[in-house]
């Protein structure tokens, strides 16, 4: 067992891609900066200082707290609090696990539907794949932000405004999800292009393996290189387009604020002068996309070096 | 073809969705009254006879009566369509012509110490989204140094069928920050684009020509190579218009910009299906045009198009 798991170490300590990461500055400040948030989002119940939900621990004597560096800031809030009292770091905390939960689930789904279209497209061909690309073309110029309120607007039509509110992460996900799958089919159509005619699916179409093995056992793991990268930015487009739906007022209720949501309320103290309610959680965004993208650049590079 | 696609789209939109009355009546109107207004709206006609129906109104520029407004959607849109417009076409202009700019520098000047500078703000423009910009400008300008107002258009004068914001120092005052926000994102990918685009054509044989030629090494920048390169970005461009204009929904919602986007996400919140499906009818048709001028201004400006079709039809 230990043997094992040495040489998967080594060998990842081999690779190419372990060197390249190493070579890298930018590649490992932005996954450290990841791996810090992804940590904290996901464990956040042990990480921070406050439950922003838990109404005994809120106290509005305590609201509009500016961050503990300023005079009047207090040490308990290091960013402060907003309009309910509400530890802003907590909060910020709490929604960046909804961002990045709906961002993740969003990108799965658009991945699946995308790389699964594209790859049939790629290996069947004919008017199946016309139409496939078609239908990506067509999307394609759509932008995705308007196709995501569009579906958002429709959704809201047809579920009941009372069922609305339970459903709002879901018809979220779905949005953007769908939105996004025309990248993950064409890239994926592409490389099964490229793929389909090599010996190996030669030899396991004439040994008489089914085609959806070929594609699903035999293809699939082939193409998944470039699907990954545009997967990764995809990430970072599915985060800033959740926070921007949110912002928007139409993205997850207020009740679960997600950072766009928290943006959104902040926005209303800006002129009044608490400018911190908007700023961290505008700041701790920004930081997070810009470290997906980082990533994303540098997976690109290393990854897959033809890839425009 | 499209627009059938997208009218049919939008009327599926405007009839299968959720219950017109409900959201139009009050919980206490009973359900006599609500057959009335059913049998006003022609709700209960078939539906083939509905769809020729929204056609050709739609064709006359009628999409119905907001759900929410009580006022007809063409009204509602043509007054909103100038404050839009103009956002659009400012944004459009700064983000090319600055784009244009700062990509041909940093294609020319690649090592230059200002072309890393330009280009690490362009990845971080990327990162950046829209209305976060949007709060920093207006935090910056507007709360802080308070020199720039941070929402509405300003004085507009009204020139019957068009209402302007350019004729007044308040209404040009209102345009640069919303304009400057939406530009941001666009420029970032015309910046990477023209750089790429200058890059290539500069190692091509007709600049190394040139060069030796002995023509001075401006005018081989400006007048020989920036022709080659701006043909990809007139396609960009002309994409980009019709993101532009979604985007304007985001930018609008910051400023409080009473254009059409402020009108649609309003829409979506209450699930106004007229003004939905008349946004929809109205992008699609900008989405169609542009990529007719963009065909068209390829004729014009690349010579071997003209050609190639001139040896067709002779």
């Amino acid at each position: 067992m230990a043997s094992q798991r040495l040489t998967l170490l080594s060998r990842i300590k081999d690779s190419d891609i372990y060197f390249s990461f190493i070579k890298s500055p930018t590649a490992i400040v932005s996954s450290v900066i990841l791996v810090i948030i992804f940590f904290c989002s996901f464990f956040v119940e042990f990480v921070a200082p406050f439950n922003p939900f838990d109404p005994s621990s809120l106290s509005l004597m305590e609201a509009f707290t500016p961050p503990s560096w300023s005079e009047k800031g207090m040490t308990k809030y290091i960013l402060g609090t907003d309009g309910q009292g509400r530890d802003m770091l907590s909060t910020i905390l709490y929604g960046s696990r909804i961002s990045l939960i709906v961002g993740f689930s969003a990108i799965l789904f658009s991945l699946l539907l995308g790389v699964t279209l594209g790859l049939t497209a790629g290996y069947f061909g004919g008017k199946y794949e016309m139409i496939v690309m078609r239908l990506t073309d067509v999307q394609l110029t759509v932008p995705s932000i308007l196709m995501a309120l569009l579906v958002d607007g429709i959704a809201r039509g047809i579920i009941s405004r009372e069922l609305h509110d339970e459903m709002a992460i879901y018809v979220l996900i779905f949005a953007i999800g769908i939105s996004e799958w025309p990248q993950f089919a064409r890239v994926s159509r592409a490389a099964t292009l490229v793929e389909k005619n090599k010996d190996y699916v030669s030899a396991s179409t004439i040994i008489g393996v089914s085609n959806i093995l070929i594609m699903f056992k035999h293809i699939l793991p082939n193409i998944m290189r470039p699907v990954l990268v545009i997967g990764t930015i995809g990430l970072a487009l599915a985060i800033i387009a959740e926070s921007t739906l949110s912002f928007l007022g139409v993205g997850v209720p207020p009740t679960t604020p997600s950072l766009g949501t928290l943006i959104r309320i902040g926005n209303d103290f800006l002129f009044s002068g608490e400018w911190w309610i908007t700023f961290f959680p505008a700041i701790f965004l920004v930081l997070l996309a810009f470290s997906i993208n980082l990533l994303g650049d540098w997976m690109r590079d290393t990854l897959n070096p033809k890839l425009n | 073809m499209v627009m059938l696609v997208v009218a049919f789209v939008s009327f599926s939109l405007f009839n299968f969705v959720g219950d017109p009355i409900n959201n139009m009546v009050g919980e206490e109107t009973s359900d006599e009254e609500r057959d009335q207004i059913r049998e006003d709206l022609g709700l209960n006609d078939p539906v083939h006879i509905q769809f020729i129906r929204f056609t050709g109104n739609a064709l006359k520029g009628n999409f119905g009566i907001s759900y929410q407004l009580r006022r007809p959607v063409s009204e509602l849109i043509t007054e909103r369509l100038p404050a839009t417009l103009e956002l659009v076409v400012i944004s459009a202009i700064i983000a090319l012509v600055s784009g244009t700019l700062l990509g041909v520098y940093t294609g020319i000047n690649r090592k230059g110490f200002l072309s890393d500078v330009i280009l690490a703000i362009s990845l971080l423009g990327v990162s950046l989204p829209t209305f976060v910009i949007g709060i920093l400008f207006i935090y910056l300008f507007a709360v802080i140094l308070g020199i720039l107002p941070s929402f509405g258009r300003g004085e507009v004068v009204d020139l019957g069928f068009w209402s302007t914001g350019f004729l007044t120092l308040s209404g040009l005052k209102a345009i640069i920050l919303p304009s400057v926000t939406l530009s941001l994102f666009q420029m970032t990918y015309i910046i990477r684009l023209v750089r790429a685009e200058m890059m290539e054509i500069l190692q091509t044989d007709y600049i190394k020509f040139a060069r030796a030629r002995g023509i001075n090494e401006k005018s081989i920048h400006y007048k020989h190579a920036l022709k080659n390169g701006l043909i990809p970005v007139i396609t960009i461009a002309g994409i980009n218009i019709g993101t532009l204009i979604a985007f304007s929904i985001i930018t609008e919602t910051v400023f409080q910009w009473p254009g059409m986007g402020f009108l649609f996400i309003q829409a979506v919140k209450f699930v106004d299906i007229p003004i939905m499906s008349a946004y929809l009818v109205f992008i699609a048709f900008v989405f169609v045009m542009i990529n007719f001028i963009v065909d068209i201004l390829y004729y014009f400006i690349d010579p071997r198009i003209r050609v190639k079709s001139e040896a067709v039809s002779g």
